[in-house]
């Protein structure tokens, strides 16, 4: 492991700490109070930054995994399933804070009106699933080929997934469709979300790169307990 | 042209087969009809409309039934290695696969909705259409996922958990087409999923299979 890169991944801590840390007192001392909602609306701040950060986080298996099956050079295998592995992590967090605030707008902790819970219930699922796949496979480039066709699968299927819960929600909710935030944010709202949108991108990027590094050395490991074992 | 050749000799390989087998069309249709019952009963009276969600329940297990036995006779026989290696394009493979299995799920469902209309309600000609889409859909995608699950353990079980998330917005253009009153925009939602997952499956199915 070279210092270069011990080193910016300490930065990378560091900004995500300064980043989430003021983005979030941005969020809930700073920031004016929604008219509507009230304060639970303040969870806007953590909940969608997260989500935004889940999808950037499969969007760059994606990369990855197309990169894997361009050039065939297995270190893409790795830093494609790494992405995925934080990416359902995140993913997780939309699922509890989204529901959290479906608690506190609606009263339940489960809102099918709710599009972008939905969505990341599906794709939950699908992900879940990927870590299934990759463990029923012989580790080698079949898996590496098979996990990345499959991430690749998972990028095309965000936007179908999302046309579908549009349209199933005409045949579900027949009436007006909830919706939560107003299109015209003012802009102290805005400058928050963009803060915390930064600090939750830094921690994606944070947990990526250390779970790369401890991934890559466990693979190191293996190998040379293999010529010395 | 030998591309088409290829991919009619490898549907014609899966049809012969399941022809003196007959192992799985038989099996799946009864299935099919089978579930159709079992909703009777679990649905209360005169629920029509729910019925017509149900029947694509019962569609999209019966295809997952196709698609789980989509690879059997060449993972039974050891064959996809030699399949593989057969000089022709590999994603022809994968369209002789897709269909043949399409060919299945057609000759399941001239059972199937039949037993519908007549259990339940009368399927009009948009339900019918939603059908041959979705089958197209469902087999698309499926004989993807069921090629990258044919090599892992625990592949009965490893299938529906790969093919139910993606065969969801199936589901929703289905269901949509057969009891919204405007179907068009919902055939057009299975058109254009059909179109997406073809081309992918047509695209990665190389990677897949490739050892």
């Amino acid at each position: 492991m070279s210092t270069w890169s011990r080193n910016s991944r300490l930065l990378l801590a560091f900004s995500t700490v300064v980043l989430l840390g003021s983005g979030v007192a941005l969020g809930l001392l700073w920031a004016p109070e929604d008219a509507d909602q009230g304060p639970s609306q303040r969870i806007f701040y953590l909940h969608v930054p997260i989500a935004l950060t889940a999808y950037a986080l499969f969007g760059w298996a994606a990369w990855k995994a197309l990169r894997l099956l361009w050039t065939g050079r297995e270190r893409y295998d790795l830093e494609s399933y790494t992405a995925v592995h934080v990416g359902v992590i995140f993913g997780v967090l939309t699922l509890v804070t989204g529901s959290i605030w479906a608690k506190a707008s609606w009263g339940h902790w489960w809102e099918w009106g709710d599009r972008q819970l939905v969505l990341f219930l599906i794709l939950f699922l699908f992900y879940s699933a990927y870590f299934m796949l990759r463990y029923s496979l012989d580790p080698g480039p079949a898996r590496s080929r098979i996990s990345a066709v499959y991430a690749l699968m998972g990028v095309v299927l965000i936007p179908v997934s999302l046309l579908a819960v549009r349209l199933a929600e005409n045949l579900v909710h027949p009436g007006p469709i909830v919706t939560r935030t107003d299109p015209a944010l003012p802009w102290q709202m805005f400058l928050a979300f963009l803060v915390c949108l930064g600090g939750a991108l830094a921690l994606g990027a944070t947990l990526y790169a250390n779970e790369l590094a401890g991934k890559r050395l466990d693979v190191r490991l293996r190998e040379l307990r293999e010529v010395l074992g | 042209m030998s591309y088409l050749a290829d991919t009619a000799a490898l549907a014609r390989k899966d049809l012969l087969l399941e022809l003196r087998g007959r192992e799985t069309v038989p099996a799946m249709a009864a299935f099919a009809v089978s579930a159709l019952v079992v909703f009777r009963f679990a649905l209360p009276e005169d629920q029509t409309e729910a019925a017509q969600g149900l029947l694509w329940v019962a569609l999209l297990f019966t295809a997952l039934l196709a698609l789980t036995r989509a690879f059997a006779a060449e993972r039974d026989q050891g064959l996809l290695d030699a399949l593989v290696l057969a000089p022709c394009d590999r994603s022809a493979i994968w369209l002789g696969k897709l269909a043949a299995t399409v060919a299945f799920l057609v000759l399941v469902e001239a059972v199937a909705l039949p037993a519908f209309s007549l259990f339940f309600e009368r399927v009009d000609a948009a339900t019918v259409a939603a059908v041959a889409l979705a089958d197209v859909g469902f087999c698309a995608a499926g004989t993807l996922l069921a090629a990258m699950a044919v090599g892992g353990r625990a592949r009965e079980l490893l299938l529906p958990v790969l093919f139910l998330p993606v065969s969801l917005p199936v589901l929703v253009g289905g269901v949509g087409a057969t009891i919204a009153d405007d179907p068009g925009r919902y055939l057009a939602f299975l058109a254009l999923y059909d179109a997406i997952f073809a081309i992918l499956a047509w695209a990665g199915f190389e990677y897949v299979v490739t050892e």
